[in-house]
């Protein structure tokens, strides 16, 4: 416990250097924007704002783009209170009940609660991230060949059964990234493969086109012909203070959010999603009046807002401890980080320490610096809800082309953009979930290198996988949550996502 | 799956959704299975370069074919609705040619005539706010990304 509390002194020092909190509160003033924007997600966000870390030191650029995340993570909650438009994915529950709270004339203090319950749960989050990530880091230590390729798997079907619809189009839509991950040369032998004569292919598909194509081009085919722009209101400051029942009722919904949200958000697929859904379902389910759901429940705003921000942070567990990304956000940080010739691993606690912990203090003052900067500036924020979609859209494909193009200079890049954002039009029209597409991409080289050298390693058995118990205790797991998932398409019974409601939404 | 058919949109016959984009899926999985034949499959002991394409070939298609099988109960194509397909077409080409222009005219003009079609053509905005958005958003990000951040953007062949 000392040596975190050094630690964590030492990581304070670096965040608290003037450079790194500028670009820390700069991070979150540009996250709120983007959350708020309909089209452009966190992850969207964080793709385009990619190329412009590569100068920054990693430290700056990692403490950049989490500043990107949480604050879109905020963001996306303010129209969906305001104007029942949720900003990104993550902030469809707000919508339910932060709206009627709005129409109640209540629309401060959902608000409030709103960041309130963000900031707690951040900071909870932070506090997990830091406890169990160098255990964890260290326990991967042990992790061999075998033992990854049981880890990536049992992520995908964790993911399978924790997606928010349907099992099997999940399951393919990790397949179908899977394969995008396998253009380019084969690190083991030398082959290109499916490069279609296209020299740029060679380094294989990256992940900031197939993302920003597939969430941010996809969204925008699907809304341009919405332009109405809808009526906004804008909250005093002292309209924001809550009650003392609405604190009262909020504070259970709040601690429970962050414990699930970072519980959540350390499995791979689109945790901060599912967590605020299945948060808004508990709620629901241990209320004493579930019948207040649906019409201004504070407890309706409170639990999903903590969730989604608890498994943002929870997110970053496996990613700094196993340098595995459990989700197209964390995938795209991976990649600013490679960048500056830093491998994430079990290794980047101990060689990086001053990365790995500046950045989690940075976390804390990302958490104070978007409470502070968010109840507030609400007022000035929503001004750019005001601007008509007519003139928003095409400004964001924009950015979405200029972004893409300078990750490489490449204009293969951008046709890549194009073609996944075709795709991942006709894959939303059809109901398949796109997250799987990017953290298959990301996921394939690690997956086909631990498998392939864990099948040599074994002179081609299989067995390999039964003999080590960690990799036997995991892919155990991972076919117990299988069955799981498939007992719903066998015997026709409900599965959780019934039960939470979330087909539904 | 998609969207909830009522009762009525079930017993209408024809291809249904799920049917259509599970056999899109079987019918990627068999391209790529047959362009993976260039590639060395390799055995057991030291798999090749083709061993995980194959693996996930054959995964995908089972699932594809699986979503076909069980899609019968999703809702028509026929039922769809694609009003927004016209308008993602003309969005999705007009970017294809900017992204064919943005190397040989640069990155500025590039962009004043993209949002100029959008925005002029497309959303029918008067031509002042059209003229002053975009070449005040064409001006600016150039300013921000290519001079602030240092990315290099494309310049026209006129140094502009």
């Amino acid at each position: 416990m000392a040596e975190t509390f050094q630690n964590l002194m030492l990581g304070f020092s670096v965040a608290l250097q003037p450079s790194i909190l500028v670009y820390a509160v700069v991070g979150c003033l540009i996250g709120t924007l983007v959350g708020m924007m309909p089209g452009l997600g966190p992850l969207a966000g964080i793709s385009l704002l990619l190329p412009a870390t590569f100068g920054l030191n990693p430290i700056v650029a990692i403490v950049l783009l989490a500043g990107v995340y949480y604050g879109a993570m905020y963001g996306g909650s303010t129209t969906s209170i305001l104007m029942r438009i949720p900003g990104e994915a993550a902030s469809v529950m707000t919508c339910i009940d932060g709206y009627a709270m709005t129409q109640n004339g209540r629309g401060g203090p959902a608000l409030a609660i709103a960041a309130i319950g963000s900031f707690v749960a951040g900071t909870a989050g932070v506090v997990g991230l830091m406890l169990l990530a160098p255990t964890l880091a260290d326990w991967a230590l042990r992790f061999g060949p075998p033992e990854y390729t049981a880890l990536l798997l049992i992520g995908l079907f964790i993911l399978a059964y924790m997606s928010g619809g349907s099992m099997l189009k999940t399951l393919a839509m990790a397949a179908l990234g899977l394969m995008l991950g396998m253009i380019g040369i084969d690190v083991m032998t030398g082959y290109t493969r499916f490069s279609l004569g296209i020299v740029e292919l060679g380094d294989g598909v990256g992940i900031v086109p197939v993302a920003v194509g597939l969430f941010g081009v996809s969204e925008i085919l699907l809304t341009a012909g919405a332009v109405a722009a809808p009526e906004v209101q804008r909250p005093r400051l002292r309209d924001l203070v809550p009650s003392g029942e609405e604190f009262r009722r909020s504070a259970g919904p709040v601690a429970r959010g962050s414990l699930l949200g970072f519980m959540i958000g350390i499995i791979p697929g689109s945790a901060h999603i599912i967590s605020s859904f299945v948060s808004y379902g508990i709620e629901r389910r241990i209320s004493k009046h579930p019948e207040r759901f649906g019409n201004g429940a504070i407890e309706g705003v409170a639990g999903p807002e903590s969730a989604n921000n608890a498994a943002a942070t929870g997110a970053f567990v496996p990613m700094m401890a196993l340098g595995i990304p459990t989700s197209p956000v964390t995938a795209v940080m991976i990649a600013a980080i490679m960048v500056h010739g830093i491998l994430p691993g079990p290794m980047l606690i101990q060689t990086q320490p001053e990365l790995f912990w500046g950045f989690v203090a940075s976390m804390y003052v990302g958490n104070v610096v978007l409470l502070i900067l968010n109840l507030p500036m609400v007022g000035v924020f929503v001004n750019i809800l005001r601007i008509p979609y007519g003139y928003l859209y095409p400004c964001i494909l924009c950015f979405c082309i200029v972004g893409t193009y300078s990750v490489s200079n490449s204009l293969v890049d951008v046709w890549i953009l194009l073609i996944m954002g075709a795709i991942g039009y006709a894959l939303r029209k059809f109901g398949y979930d796109l997250a799987p597409v990017a953290l298959g991409l990301v996921l394939a080289p690690m997956l086909e290198l631990s498998l392939r050298q864990s099948l040599t390693m074994s002179a081609g058995d299989y067995g390999i996988f039964l003999e080590r118990p960690i990799a036997t205790t995991m892919l155990g797991l991972g076919v117990v949550l299988l069955l799981f998932a498939l007992k719903p398409l066998v015997f026709k019974s409900k599965d959780w996502r019934s039960e939470v409601g979330l087909e539904k939404q | 799956m998609t969207s909830e058919p009522s009762s009525i949109e079930r017993k209408r016959g024809g291809l249904k959704s799920d049917q259509l984009s599970g056999l899109m899926l079987l019918a990627l999985a068999l391209y790529v299975g047959w362009e993976n034949r260039a590639y060395p499959v390799g055995t057991l002991q030291e798999p090749g370069p083709g061993y995980m394409p194959l693996i996930l070939v054959v995964f995908l298609g089972a699932t594809g074919l699986l979503i076909a099988l069980w899609g019968a109960k999703s809702a028509p194509l026929a039922s769809m609705n694609w009003t927004e397909a016209a308008r993602a077409v003309v969005i999705l080409v007009a970017c294809g040619v900017a992204t064919f222009a943005l190397e040989r005219i640069g990155y500025r003009l590039t962009v004043i005539a993209l949002l100029i079609f959008f925005l002029g053509v497309i959303e029918r905005k008067r031509p002042l706010p059209v003229a002053l958005v975009a070449a005040g958003f064409s001006f600016a990000s150039f300013y921000i990304v290519g001079d602030l951040l240092h990315v290099p953007l494309p310049r026209s062949p006129w140094g502009f």
